[in-house]
């Protein structure tokens, strides 16, 4: 815990001493100090941009996991519907949602729904692949237990192959948190609202990158890092939960 | 007695004319333990597998209790090659699963669990995941699974091929004893002579290309058998009766 401590502190300085020593100037690279000092200064607004963006990505991220389990289980159900349908789903993640945001801001217009769309696109594809890869990866002779069971079609699903499909569901899901949350700035950069007070961090970081205002660029970068971190880790929080207890990647030793 | 397992004039395809089991007839009777013995391909797991209703036949018939395999598939448990278990669930809930494919009311299923458990060595560990017992364990696991619903039928494919000798043979030998307790009709997958020898009543020798039955060899050893069988010359002359028997089929 210490060593990584004491990187990020020498690394700090070693930036502080640099930019004072060469007088780099602040537009170009700011110093920590000088960062430090302006958050206070900045704080509402850096909070109020910070809740904009966390929560279209939420949203972003809540959808594609949603739909994401739901087209996985009925791709599961059955190997006609995936030839039909699978390969367009992989297809889905080679497309540059880029190229596609014009017309989702022609479609939805300006603001928070198109941002909120444009991160559940680019975190769906992984949430499908994985959760269907999941879901028909089921042992042979689980299959056949339950056939010998006379298991109904729900009881399949839910009793073998969802479970079996949840820690490759999360690792969709955790492709999709890092995801949601680029979707949401590069969203915002295109159809971030401009109202006072209403712009995420995407969008303030193309009006502060406007300004030269480069120390509070600096910011809205570390706070951006910040979300992503945050999403990532309440992902494996949950997946630790859930199974943990079970699941090889999780479990240490054997008991006895 | 009369047989509680009839196979007549069986054969198998596969839909690209693959042709795996050929006019095949054979039969177990009630309580009769009876070994499948052969080389790899020969159609043993198959024969299995259309016994259990898991697989379709292509001609012949197969009668379970008189009955064709998917109206008597609540006679019958399968144990497959691999434990075959649910990792999200414990020892106990693995075992609870065969209870819910019966419906059998929760209430009534505790004390099932524990009786079952009991019976095959695994009382304290009941709460236990999969992934913290060793193979042995998980194939007590397994078994415990399948016994629990009380079948009168018992299909075992290679059980224990996956396990070290020492837990084999102990298995080998627990698994003999509830035999002699609870006489189940057994079919027994294996490719090791010295199991089937010490297991059976009776061992089937099967031959490949297609899968068919080339010999039919009785195993007179007596209904108590314990671990010291294995060194004595009744038993050991009989493994070089079947061994010569399988030598002489293969190709």
């Amino acid at each position: 815990m210490r060593l990584p401590l004491l990187t990020f502190v020498s690394s700090v300085c070693l930036w502080q001493a640099v930019v004072v020593l060469f007088k780099v100037p602040d537009y170009l690279v700011p110093s920590p100090v000088q960062m430090a000092l302006l958050i206070p200064e900045r704080f509402r607004e850096l909070c109020s941009a910070l809740l904009i963006t966390g929560a279209e990505a939420l949203g972003g991220f809540l959808a594609s996991g949603c739909v994401g389990v739901a087209v996985g289980l009925f791709f599961s159900v059955s190997p006609l519907i995936r030839r039909c349908f699978y390969p367009y789903a992989v297809l889905l993640q080679s497309i540059p949602i880029i190229a596609v945001s014009p017309l989702i801001l022609l479609w939805l217009g300006n603001g928070s729904l198109s941002v909120v769309f444009i991160s559940f696109l680019i975190s769906l594809p992984a949430v499908i692949v994985n959760t269907t890869q999941g879901l028909i990866s089921v042992e042979p002779h689980l299959l056949d237990l339950f056939r010998m069971g006379n298991a109904s079609l729900p009881t399949l699903l839910f009793k073998l192959r969802l479970p079996h499909a949840l820690p490759s569901i999360f690792v969709g899901l955790r492709i999709a948190a890092g995801a949601s949350v680029v979707g949401a700035l590069v969203g915002e950069t295109f159809a971030g609202s401009s109202a006072v007070g209403a712009g995420g961090l995407g969008y303030s970081s193309i009006y502060a990158l406007s300004q030269l205002d480069t120390p509070y660029l600096f910011l809205l970068i570390m706070t951006s890092s910040l979300l992503g971190l945050v999403f990532f880790a309440a992902v494996t929080i949950a997946e630790r939960q859930t199974v943990g207890k079970w699941h090889a990647s999780l479990v240490g030793e054997w008991r006895e | 007695m009369r047989p509680c397992i009839a196979i007549a004039n069986l054969s198998k395809a596969y839909p690209n004319d693959k042709e795996v089991i050929r006019d095949l007839s054979v039969s177990a009777m009630a309580g009769e333990f009876v070994s499948l013995l052969g080389a790899s391909g020969c159609g043993k797991s198959t024969l299995l597998r259309m016994i259990a209703g898991l697989s379709p036949i292509s001609s012949g018939a197969i009668l379970v209790d008189g009955m064709i395999p998917k109206d008597a598939i609540k006679l019958m448990s399968f144990v497959f090659q691999d434990p075959a278990l649910l990792p999200w669930r414990s020892v106990a809930r693995n075992v609870e699963l065969a209870l819910e494919f019966e419906g059998v009311p929760v209430a009534l299923r505790p004390s099932r669990i524990a009786a079952v458990l009991n019976l095959v060595g695994l009382r304290d560990v009941d709460a236990y995941y999969p992934r913290e017992l060793s193979g042995g364990m998980r194939m007590r696991v397994s078994l415990a699974r399948a016994l629990v619903t009380t079948p009168r039928i018992l299909l075992m494919d290679e059980p224990f091929s996956a396990l070290d000798e020492m837990s084999r043979n102990r298995l080998n030998e627990e698994l003999l004893a509830l035999q002699e307790q609870h006489r189940w009709t057994t079919l027994f997958v294996t490719h090791s002579i010295a199991e089937a020898v010490f297991l059976s009543n009776r061992i089937v020798l099967m031959g490949a290309n297609p899968g068919r039955i080339v010999q039919e060899i009785d195993i007179p050893l007596g209904a108590r058998r314990n671990a010291a069988l294995r060194s004595e010359p009744a038993f050991l002359s009989l493994v070089g009766r079947v061994s010569e028997a399988l030598a002489a089929i293969s190709p």
